[in-house]
């Protein structure tokens, strides 16, 4: 398990978290939400040891990150958003950083490569964006930490690949597995990301399963606004309504829609969440 | 599997499992795909599986069985068909006689269109 506490976390003169709070339990896939600077990638960066808390705690199984322990470094993995572009094919680079990670499994590195259909012999300067990024998905599920931490991992991937990867994902996450994905193409992770996890301006306006947000909100498809709706959005053909569940009926998360009703919503949301 | 925006997904699963169950794909003490298969088949978060799969256990149109997983119960084909059959006549049948009405149509107009 993850635990953060009483977080806060500065660059320099500028704020990124102020008292923040926040756990992840294993076996989930959580979905990383918020607007652009809020800190999604700084947050995955100080779970992984990247950085270092100013004041509070982040603990991960009761291990501080920021020590850099390799008993802890050799079971958790994060992929950044950009991509390398090492002068070496995806073989050899994870041939090298295998070696660090007890469970790393070559022969799952091939399959992953073929299933998500990446040429084996380019190099990582000489593949498309969309290769690379899949190309060092490949790398980075063979080493089969616990801990998998992947930043905005599905840009730039093509349609056919989108799907793919929600496969691999799935195929990935065990009851013993923690995996992170910060996104803003929320698309592409429909119905793979639960629990959600917002983040906001130095606060966390949201850490909850779909089973917890249906429970207390309602997404209604309508011909028309309705009233009491913390958000509305036209859709083709009508419009998605979120309401409180106050009849307590059973509706679909649009992830879209969720989001911006908490961004409108913020305390109001906050708090029917706690 | 193309899911809806309505419907909650593991809803939607638990409806593709019954279909599979139906068409005879899975049969009467059948073992049936894991949690785990299912959820790459759809590439869906595999706890969003397992809800539907709770949800097929309570139905008792799957059980468990140990060394084995799931597989599917004697008298699945029978509990699904009347489970949707409820659910015709109190969901879809209503709906479809308030159409009736609003076009003006008679039980005579419906028979006509039986080839």
């Amino acid at each position: 398990m993850i635990k953060i506490n009483n977080l806060d976390f500065a660059y320099k003169n500028t704020q990124v978290f102020k008292n923040i709070s926040l756990e992840f339990q294993k076996g989930n896939i959580y979905g990383l939400l918020g607007e652009n600077g809020v800190g999604k990638t700084t947050l995955l960066k100080l779970i992984c040891g990247l950085q270092k808390p100013v004041h509070g705690s982040v603990t991960v199984d009761g291990i501080t990150p920021s020590m850099r322990e390799p008993q802890f470094l050799q079971n958790v993995y994060f992929l950044p958003e950009e991509v390398i572009t090492e002068d070496t094919t995806p073989e050899k680079f994870i041939q090298k950083i295998g070696v660090f990670y007890p469970r790393y499994d070559f022969a799952l590195f091939n399959q992953l490569m073929k299933e998500l259909e990446v040429d084996l012999s380019k190099k990582f300067n000489e593949l498309s964006h969309g290769q690379k990024k899949k190309a060092l998905l490949a790398c980075a599920m063979s080493l089969q930490t616990d801990y998998l931490f992947l930043d905005e991992p599905t840009n730039g991937l093509d349609i056919p690949s989108k799907a793919l990867f929600r496969k691999v994902i799935s195929q990935y996450c065990s009851d013993e597995t923690t995996v992170i994905i910060s996104t803003h193409q929320v698309k592409d992770v429909e119905n793979l990301i639960d629990p959600i996890v917002i983040l906001d301006k130095d606060d966390v306006l949201m850490n909850a399963s779909f089973a917890e947000i249906t429970d207390k909100i309602y997404f209604e498809y309508s011909p028309e606004r309705l009233q009491d709706a913390y958000y509305t959005e036209m859709l083709p053909g009508g419009y998605i309504n979120v309401m409180p569940n106050t009849e307590h009926l059973e509706s679909n998360v649009n992830i879209e829609a969720l989001f911006n009703a908490v961004m409108k919503n913020k305390e109001t949301i906050k708090n029917l969440m706690k | 599997m193309d899911f809806n925006g309505h419907k909650p997904i593991y809803l939607q699963i638990y409806d593709h499992v019954c279909e599979r169950i139906l068409s005879g794909e899975f049969r009467s003490g059948d073992r049936v795909m894991s949690v785990r298969e299912l959820g790459v088949e759809l590439g869906v978060n595999p706890n969003t599986v397992m809800r539907a799969f709770e949800r097929l256990q309570m139905k008792e149109i799957i059980a468990t069985k140990r060394g084995i997983g799931f597989y599917v119960c004697e008298d699945a084909k029978e509990k699904i068909l009347s489970e949707q059959k409820k659910d015709f006549l109190e969901n879809e049948v209503p709906e479809f006689l308030k159409k009736m009405e609003l076009y003006g149509l008679t039980m005579e107009d419906i028979i006509k269109c039986r080839v």
